[in-house]
């Protein structure tokens, strides 16, 4: 299955994964009128500490703690996808906490989490990080990170 | 400190679609954008801009664009702005001017003044997609004669040769002056072309051995990185005479350069200016230099064919003729629009001759003199598509150096800064943190396609001419038509006047 592999040691930490992202989970469209005023919710994020910087998403592990942490059934896995039922998610943030990569994050609204599903639902299955990353840091790939 | 200087760009943002992401003030090494808390707005200092088009580039809603400015002096057509800045910076200094990759001053391109012919109705057209089109070239000195053994046999009496699968090389660039990555992405395209590329003088880092039969390695005044192994590494041995961008000057890599595999490489302390003397301090006559070529030959077991380089100067063709009598294999000639990573600007900007009239004359004048098979000529200096490449064939090389094209395909947008060490794409500098922006896999990549799209090129044009081999285009001046040339330059170019 193919995955968002992380590639340090390409990454120039220019944060534009995370618009990216944030304008593929707003429908995809133009970013200026999406994004411009507001906060941005990305659903990956990139650790960088001014000397080394990765982005972060999540590993769609084959055990999700996340899912195991659940109270309310809302996360489920689909064709290796981990998803997120945003019905069914009553804001208790167990995930959150139980996700040892961080890769789970308070949605907007905050009754709710959101994390990567891959953009299955958005850009069409095309991560939008991984096709805008402008030094294939982030790379969407069979197996692992190539090297 | 540029006192009196305006900036002369201008960073125009668009306010209604930038979204304040901070990936321009992230990425500008010369710290021209900034995030203002108070307002939520990016804000821009003109002053440092260098106008190499990162942050346009990367900018996720296209909200920038870079404008030079419309400041102006009073007009003066004999003192245009740009002089008087010139003065203000010098006054300013006290220095001699600096500038990086090849002029761009107005200098006359004959290039751009040459025709390619095409073939109709008698010695058709050949499709390139439907027939056999050999690009495949070996660069060395040509046997002049069959010679026979006692038993009949042929003997082997070719000398050593560069096989290229296309008249195309990646011309000499010294790790110091470009990156690790840089190197690697013209490495590992090298590789995958069956060209190859040149270590300019900087020693050949100890990663790409792998490499070596894709690679030509240089021996220029400073000597720096060559010993044993480094000469038999490589496809070929380069002396470097001179550099088109630079003719009679010497290369000076300044200290904070020089570190780690830098310095490790050219076999010199941390920190120590890399200073390459203007001349080779052995070298004082044709028959000096045949004392390298040979004492180069020896050193590889006469298994490298030795190149020598030379720049393009007033006198180039009875100095060709003198580089050819002393056992080089391969002149390689570079004209005066060919780049630099730092010459002092008045030399750059005003010494030496265009590639076109050196080569042409180069080619006449061993050809006159019945030694033009005893060498095969290289023409580099600014050659800039496939077009200049294809002329220069035709005006007699047997080979191209290419490397403005190719630092262009890693990105560079010849902002001409690469003496700062700032490169905002990773190339001209050693700052590890810019280094990275290069990932050699793309970089490689995108040489690959620039030099595949040159080929189809080559045999389109190749193939419109009713000739099915490279080895027929070169020389081929009847190829060739001149328009708006004087009959000097045609004579000189040895080509006729479109219309004759």
């Amino acid at each position: 299955m193919k995955k968002i592999y992380v590639r340090e040691e390409w990454c120039l930490g220019c944060h534009l994964c995370e618009y990216y992202c944030a304008n593929a989970n707003l429908g995809g469209g133009n970013m200026a009128k999406a994004l411009k005023g507001r906060p941005v919710h990305p659903r990956i994020r990139v650790e960088d500490d001014g000397k080394i910087s990765f982005a972060v998403a999540c590993r769609h592990c084959d055990e999700p703690l996340c899912r195991k942490g659940c109270i309310a059934g809302a996360i489920s896995v689909a064709d290796g996808v981990v998803c997120i039922d945003r019905e069914k998610c009553v804001g208790c943030y167990t995930c959150i906490l139980s996700c040892p990569y961080g890769a789970v994050l308070p949605a907007e609204d905050g009754h709710a989490v959101q994390k990567c599903e891959l953009c299955i639902q958005t850009a069409g299955g095309s991560p939008a990080c991984a096709e805008h990353c402008p030094n294939r840091a982030i790379v969407f790939e069979e197996g692992g990170a190539s090297a | 400190m540029d006192l009196y200087v305006h900036p002369l760009f201008e960073v125009v943002r668009n306010e209604k679609k930038c979204v304040a992401c901070r990936a321009c003030e992230r990425q500008c090494s010369n710290c021209v954008h900034a995030y203002n808390p108070d307002t939520g707005e990016m804000e821009a200092d003109d002053s440092k801009c260098v106008n190499c088009h990162r942050c346009v580039s990367l900018c996720p809603t296209k909200a920038l664009k870079i404008i030079l400015t419309d400041h102006c002096f009073r007009p003066n057509a004999n003192w245009p702005g740009e002089n008087i800045n010139e003065v203000y910076k010098q006054a300013n200094s006290g220095g001699v001017l600096l500038s990086s990759m090849g002029t761009p001053k107005p200098h006359p391109v004959y290039f751009d003044r040459i025709l390619l012919n095409a073939s109709q109705v008698t010695n058709p057209p050949i499709d390139p997609l439907r027939e056999p089109m050999e690009t495949r070239v070996f660069l060395g000195k040509k046997s002049q004669k069959l010679e026979r053994n006692a038993e009949g046999q042929l003997v082997d009496n070719l000398t050593p040769q560069i096989p290229l699968t296309m008249p195309l090389l990646f011309s000499a660039m010294s790790f110091g002056s470009i990156s690790y990555n840089a190197h690697a992405s013209l490495a590992r395209a090298a590789a995958a072309l069956g060209i190859c590329y040149n270590t300019g003088e900087g020693g050949l880092h100890a990663d790409f051995y792998p490499y070596g039969p894709h690679t030509i390695v240089q021996v220029a005044s400073g000597r720096f990185g060559v010993h044993g192994d480094y000469l038999m590494a490589g496809a070929a041995v380069e002396i470097k005479m001179g550099q088109g961008a630079k003719p009679g000057i010497g290369g000076h890599l300044p200290g904070h350069k020089i570190a780690g595999d830098v310095a490790r490489t050219r076999m010199i302390p941390p920190g120590s200016d890399a200073i390459s003397p203007a001349p080779h301090h052995d070298i004082y006559s044709i028959e000096d230099l045949r004392q390298l070529v040979y004492s180069l030959k020896a050193a590889t077991g006469n298994q490298k064919p030795i190149i020598v380089k030379i720049a393009a100067v007033h006198n180039v063709a009875a100095i060709a003729s003198g580089v050819a009598r002393s056992g080089a294999d391969i002149i390689a000639i570079d004209g005066f629009r060919g780049g630099t990573g730092a010459a002092p600007t008045r030399i750059r900007d005003h010494v030496g001759i265009p590639i076109e009239l050196a080569l042409a004359s180069v080619d006449a004048r061993l050809r006159e003199e019945g030694i033009r098979d005893d060498v095969s000529v290289i023409a580099g200096g600014s050659i800039r598509s496939s077009a200049d490449w294809i002329k220069a064939i035709a005006l007699g090389a047997d080979a191209c150096y290419i490397a403005t094209g190719a630092l262009l395909a890693l990105g560079c947008h010849l902002c001409r800064q690469c003496h700062t060490g700032l490169c905002n794409w990773g190339i001209a500098t050693q700052r590890p943190d810019l280094v990275k922006r290069l990932n050699p896999e793309i970089g490689a990549e995108r040489l690959v396609n620039l030099v595949h799209a040159w080929q189809h090129e080559l045999k389109e044009v190749m193939g419109g001419m009713g000739i099915n081999s490279v080895e027929a285009l070169r020389g081929n001046r009847l190829m060739l038509r001149g328009v708006a040339m004087t009959q000097e330059e045609l004579d000189i170019l040895g080509i006729k006047h479109a219309g004759v």
